[in-house]
């Protein structure tokens, strides 16, 4: 078992004739996921690689029962296409458009969380279960099979601590790249619930960043509900405060967000926590050697 | 986007929010004629992208029109320097003259998105005038939070209930909760990330009036303000990074000597991380994006190296869906562009690896191959001395 994808899911793309949307699509059908619908306003009707197009997010659900969506349309279209989704009832949206307006999320989120759709993102690479189902970016070849949930904030960073897990011969479960936004779908503590609920799931690995409180969060629910060990990393201990670290959400205010407190907090919650992304496969492997 | 108090005060009033008579000047001769105008007992305010102007001697009062004149003649074109912007300080361009307003008491409102509950949240306080992080540190309890559901906005009833937190009962209360309104209303159709009035000012008369204001602005949404976007200071901003907001990449300027070049925001943060560990320094936070150019890597390397302190380079590049044959491709035609002689360290991983670093060595230039991000590290930071 996985969470949130596995082989029977099907998958739509929001804005597959773009040019991000059609590269992406092209490489998780060549992964195995099971795209079975395209949307593009204007385009319905057409295919795209032998896939249906339709104009909308409601016909797509009605003529191939899509269970998960994909959205890579521009940022200034990013909240409809999100709320678009969730009004056809989409169970999981993934959202990759990076720049949607702060202010667009909160009032798309008022909404989502009403919904009963769960949203991804945006800002963020997607999400895979390796060897069954691939809904994002993440290039699938450095991802094996196995028992370890990873979820981020970032994308590269993810790539660099999958590639530790899976050279040690460590494979996963399901990773989650949450976004690098303020306001997000899914946090770590949704995250991390998922992961303690998958019998599959047999440790995990949390990836941060400075900036927001989620960290803490996921520190006191791990502290205070996690069974299963956690290594964790946190990005930018030398970002100076203050400015905006590439990730919208990356900025450290106020004193408030920084490395330093998120990294003790996680400690004291009893997460094995590394000072390199290079050491969080060889901390994983010492936890699941012990347990 | 960070905008000057004056600009900030124009879009307060044009939503109804009051704030001192007052005009923006580059010149001490204007200044002269502003005091004049608005009867010779002004303020002069340093007009500069940064807070803590006051304790760096960027606020000053005069009594007439020559003593502003004056003040702004040793004040434009010094360097202030305060808690918020570095020892390095920020050039001081243009000042804003009003009028002086006798204090009675001082409050706090400010308006941001809470990361938390996802929802704008106001923030009011009767401790106006000081830092209020130290405030909400020192005196938790005069700090109120009422927050707002975006879809309906702030509601009479919530702007109420703050105004009598602050005490602003009686005949106060319908002029609070007004400006409370305005305020949710430049925050909300401006598209900002942060509205704040520190202090609000009232007055001898009875009068509430916004002293001194911050507005930021959510850059994702500049698109659709055109007439916003003409408030953007470039002379506010980093030359290097005017320069690589332009080349569609990230780019922070540091005070380090190892430039950095990575693909992802947070991998990026976690390179300058590990330069740190490994005993040096980094010169840039430099984030190429997730799909860059063979084109776009080779400018953003020209702009990291015409950064003078630059000794030596770490390339750091986990190719997923940016091929590592075109990024060795972009930093070579970049080297012979540039003819450096620079010490560069590149870290490659992922599609097209073997060919990327086989480019580099046939190059001809003195490119160190590192594998993974640690050797990397410590190969730069030898390099560098």
């Amino acid at each position: 078992m996985t969470i949130l994808l596995d082989e029977n899911t099907r998958l739509a793309v929001q804005g597959i004739t773009g040019r991000e949307g059609s590269f992406h699509a092209r490489q998780c059908l060549e992964y195995g996921t099971k795209v079975v619908a395209g949307i593009t306003p204007g385009k319905g009707g057409t295919k795209f690689d032998g896939i249906p197009v339709f104009n909308t997010v409601e016909e797509a659900v009605a003529a191939e029962g899509v269970t998960a969506t994909l959205i890579f349309v521009p940022a200034a279209y990013g909240a409809d296409a999100i709320l678009e989704a969730a009004a056809a009832a989409v169970p999981l949206i993934i959202c990759i458009t990076e720049g949607i307006p702060t202010l667009d999320m909160t009032r798309a989120m008022a909404l989502i969380t009403e919904s009963g759709s769960r949203l991804i993102g945006p800002n963020c690479p997607g999400v895979i279960s390796p060897g069954k189902c691939k809904a994002g970016i993440m290039p699938g070849g450095i991802f094996r099979e196995g028992h370890v949930g990873v979820v981020s904030r970032s994308g590269t960073l993810t790539y660099e601590a999958v590639n530790e897990l899976s050279l040690r011969g460590i494979g996963q479960s399901t990773c989650i790249g949450i976004g690098g936004d303020p306001v997000i779908g899914t946090r770590f503590v949704d995250a991390l619930e998922l992961f303690e609920g998958d019998p599959d799931t047999h440790a995990v690995v949390l990836v941060g960043e400075i900036g927001g409180t989620d960290e803490e969060e996921a520190a006191r629910y791990i502290r205070e509900k996690m069974t299963k060990p956690v290594v964790g990393f946190i990005a930018g201990r030398t970002a100076p405060p203050g400015r905006r670290m590439g990730h919208a959400g990356a900025i450290v205010s106020g004193g408030k967000g920084t490395a330093a407190e998120k990294m003790e907090m996680l400690e004291q919650s009893g997460v094995r926590v590394v000072s390199s992304p290079t050491d969080i496969g060889a901390a994983m492997a010492q936890l699941l050697n012990a347990s | 986007m960070n905008i000057h108090e004056y600009q900030a005060k124009q879009i307060l009033a044009r939503f109804g929010v009051p704030v001192p008579r007052g005009e923006s000047a580059s010149n001490p001769y204007e200044v002269y004629d502003i005091a004049a105008r608005l009867g010779g007992k002004v303020a002069v305010k340093a007009q500069i992208h940064a807070g803590g102007r006051g304790k760096g001697g960027g606020i000053k009062l005069a009594a007439s029109p020559e003593e502003a004149e004056e003040i702004a003649r040793a004040m434009i074109g010094m360097t202030l320097v305060t808690r918020q912007t570095g020892s390095a300080g920020r050039v001081v361009r243009r000042v804003l003259v009003e009028e002086a307003l006798p204090i009675k008491k001082e409050f706090y409102l400010g308006i941001l998105v809470d990361r938390a509950s996802r929802r704008p949240v106001i923030v009011a306080s009767p401790a106006g005038g000081m830092d209020i992080e130290q405030v909400a540190a020192e005196t938790p309890g005069l700090i109120f939070r009422e927050f707002v559901d975006p879809r309906v906005g702030l509601q009479p009833y919530a702007r109420k209930k703050l105004a009598f937190h602050l005490g602003l009962a009686g005949s106060l209360l319908s002029e609070t909760t007004r400006i409370l309104g305005a305020l949710y209303r430049v925050f909300e159709e401006n598209d900002a990330s942060l509205v704040e009035i520190n202090p609000l000012l009232l007055t001898e008369s009875g009068a509430l009036c916004a002293l001194d204001a911050k507005i930021v602005l959510d850059d994702n949404a500049l698109y659709r303000h055109r007439e916003l976007q003409a408030l953007r200071d470039f002379e506010e901003e980093e030359p290097l990074e005017i320069q690589a907001s332009r080349l569609g990449v990230n780019y922070i300027r540091l005070d380090g000597n190892i430039g950095c070049m990575v693909n992802g925001a947070g991998l990026a943060m976690a390179t300058m991380d590990i330069i740190k560990i490994a005993g040096g320094n980094p010169a840039n936070f430099l984030d190429i994006g997730g799909g860059a150019s063979s084109d776009q890597i080779r400018n953003a390397f020209r702009l990291l190296l015409s950064d003078a302190n630059v000794k030596t380079v770490l390339i750091n590049i986990f190719g997923g869906i940016v091929r590592c044959d075109l990024v060795a491709q972009g930093v070579v035609e970049a080297m012979r562009e540039v003819e450096a002689a620079i010490p560069v360290v590149v870290r490659l991983e992922g599609t097209n690896v073997e060919e990327g670093r086989r480019m580099l060595l046939d190059s001809g230039f003195a490119f160190t191959v590192a594998d993974g991000m640690k050797d990397a590290a410590e190969k730069v930071v030898a390099l560098a001395g």
